[in-house]
């Protein structure tokens, strides 16, 4: 297959159609919009329907109902959208509907600005809406392995029956990259969507798409039920990149950071390693689950990590709970939009090392 | 033996756990008798509401879908685009479907979904003990309103029917009553002709149905349905608003 240049978020679209996506509700939001607007361009041509519905939360009950249906259903926005989405997230984990929801983050609290962000960490990991409940959620830092990671999201879908997302900074959104699309080949064998209600045509009785138990013993049976899944979830789904953290190179630093900030991790180790320095980088790709053992069994050499986001510091507590005390943790960050340099976390490196920092650039 | 009367297939054998004299058995028993009249039980997917009626999934005997509170429309939407030769409907209260669902509603017939609400309005949340509703009517006493409503501070109960006739997606658009056997055949019409709409693919239909709630308006059932008829239909007149297929684009109030 040749590699295409493309936008993440057209990226996202092609990947979904290419999964058998057909269906697609959503709302304009900065930075995502070229997502519902690639979905407006192509998803008629492949047979399928794209609806602009008039709020995120119609757009996430539409999914609810052609999900319902026996669909294969994306819907994406970004931060605040998302936010106004949990309603229905909530509704789609409770009852146990498939689909793929995408995140394009922009910094927040509130409007906040359109600018590249990873605040919205708690917010995807957490639940997001009420009650107990988990989201698959896949953090690409390529356009590439956001295609891939979009195909695989819609297998893991339909296999676990739950919502899955896919969280990405602004900048992936919106940067451009070569990517190889592939026709969709289905990842593991999938069980049949008998559960979906399409009329009994007079051949079974009635099929209903509920998230409601009224009896106490019943919803604690039902939740107990999900967290079966999101443990099958934690023992076979973690991804993670292990980067120059292999034993022999005696990295002193291990670097904690997805998606974007990733990158820039990879860049301050080359500029550490040109001054002699050893880090490395340990770059999880599922937020739910989360690589814990990989942050566990870093090598002997690791005496420090060092978390980097864009944001104040959220993915921080899912390493502090993995290290368990072990390991000094250390946090750099920028937030609200502005992106760290690599010379700000090389230099944070050093700073923890007690080697000397080159001086007259601001952080 | 003649039977002239039976339980019809469109419901289960399921008792429903709705109060002495409401009126929403009977609106249920319509929609189920219209179901297997026209012959389209089987490919027909239900929304239910959260509300008095948020069991309805029970008591169908089609697929149903529970929609999060006031978001059936939006239900159905995603169900219909996915299903476009199903038969979909949605039935909601006036919390529901006039209240935190108004947005759903409006834009679903806006869009002209081809989908069919039923749109039970008693003025009055029941569930959640009789607060005030949209549609609650001015100076009715509810626990929310407990001096009675006061257009003022409140203001006037909303008419949705009329509102949403005056979108060129809502191609039917009529408002029935079943406080009365003769109201409940009039209503089972208009019900008929809703479904009838939709399978015609013209566009959004909806039936609104005025109906009781003894329980919280603190009546006996038999003066709940004269209550009914005493207040509410001066405010809610009956009769159809919008009938794009009659021919007549301007709706007609009788």
């Amino acid at each position: 297959m040749p590699k295409t240049l493309m936008k993440g978020n057209e990226v996202i679209g092609a990947a979904a159609i290419n999964a058998g996506c057909r269906y697609f509700f959503g709302y304009p939001i900065t930075p995502q919009t070229e997502l519902p607007e690639y979905m407006a361009g192509h998803l008629g041509a492949a047979g399928g329907v794209f609806v602009q519905a008039e709020s995120e939360v119609a757009a996430i009950n539409m999914v609810y109902g052609a999900v319902g249906s026996g669909a294969r259903v994306m819907t994406s926005s970004s931060s605040p959208g998302i936010a106004l989405k949990q309603e229905g997230i909530s509704y789609l984990a409770g009852a146990e509907l498939p689909c793929v929801i995408v995140n394009i983050v922009r910094g927040g609290p509130g409007l906040g600005g359109i600018q590249p962000a990873q605040s919205d960490y708690n917010q995807a990991t957490r639940g997001g809406g009420d009650g107990d409940y988990k989201l698959l959620v896949y953090a690409p830092a390529s356009l590439q392995e956001m295609a891939d990671l979009v195909q695989l999201a819609f297998d893991k879908a339909d296999y676990y029956r739950n919502p899955v997302m896919i969280i990405a900074d602004g900048m992936l959104g919106q940067m451009m990259e070569p990517v190889e699309l592939h026709p969709h080949v289905p990842t593991m064998e999938l069980p049949p969507k008998d559960w979906a209600a399409t009329g009994t045509l007079g051949q079974r009785p009635p099929n209903i798409i509920n998230s409601l138990y009224l009896k106490p013993e019943e919803l604690e049976e039902h939740i107990h039920g999900l967290f079966r899944k999101y443990a099958e979830m934690r023992s076979r789904e973690v991804l993670a990149e292990r980067y120059h953290l292999e034993p022999t190179r005696g990295a002193k630093v291990a670097i904690v950071a997805y998606g974007t900030t990733a990158r820039i991790a990879k860049s301050a180790i080359e500029l550490l390693e040109a001054d002699g320095i050893a880090a490395g980088l340990l770059r999880p790709i599922t937020l739910f689950p989360y690589p814990m053992d990989d942050i566990a069994s870093l090598p002997d050499s690791v005496e420090h990590i060092l978390v980097v986001e864009m944001s104040m510091g959220q993915m921080i507590d899912d390493v502090r709970i993995a290290n368990e005390g072990r390991l000094p943790i250390h946090f750099v960050g920028r937030t609200g939009g502005m992106i760290p340099t690599p010379k700000l976390v090389a230099d944070t490196v050093r700073g923890i090392l007690g080697s000397p920092v080159e001086e007259g650039v601001a952080p | 033996m003649t039977v002239v009367f039976d339980r019809t297939l469109g419901l289960t054998q399921k008792q429903t756990h709705y109060c002495p004299g409401c009126t929403h058995g009977i609106i249920h028993r319509l929609v189920a008798e219209t179901l297997v009249e026209l012959d389209v039980l089987g490919r027909t997917v239900g929304v239910a509401p959260v509300g008095c009626s948020v069991l309805a999934y029970d008591y169908f005997n089609c697929d149903m879908h529970e929609a999060a509170h006031g978001r059936a429309p939006a239900v159905a939407t995603g169900i219909k685009r996915v299903l476009p030769d199903r038969v979909v409907f949605t039935y909601q209260g006036d919390g529901d479907l006039a209240s935190i669902g108004t947005g759903e509603i409006v834009h679903a017939a806006h869009r002209g979904e081809k989908f069919t609400t039923i749109f039970v309005n008693n003025a009055i949340y029941g569930m959640t003990g009789g607060q005030m509703a949209p549609t609650t009517l001015i100076g009715q006493r509810t626990t929310t309103s407990p001096a009675g409503r006061d257009a003022l501070t409140t203001g006037y109960p909303l008419r949705i029917s009329e509102m949403l006739a005056q979108i060129p997606g809502a191609v039917f658009v009529e408002r029935v009553s079943v406080h009365s056997p003769v109201y409940v055949r009039k209503a089972k019409k208009a019900i008929r002709k809703a479904f009838e709409v939709q399978l015609s693919g013209a566009g959004f239909s909806i039936v609104e149905v005025l109906s009781t709630c003894p329980t919280n308006w603190g009546l006996e059932p038999t003066a709940a349905l004269g209550w009914l008829e005493e207040n509410m239909i001066p405010y809610y007149p009956l009769g159809n608003l919008r009938d794009v297929g009659d021919g007549k684009e301007t709706g007609r109030v009788h």
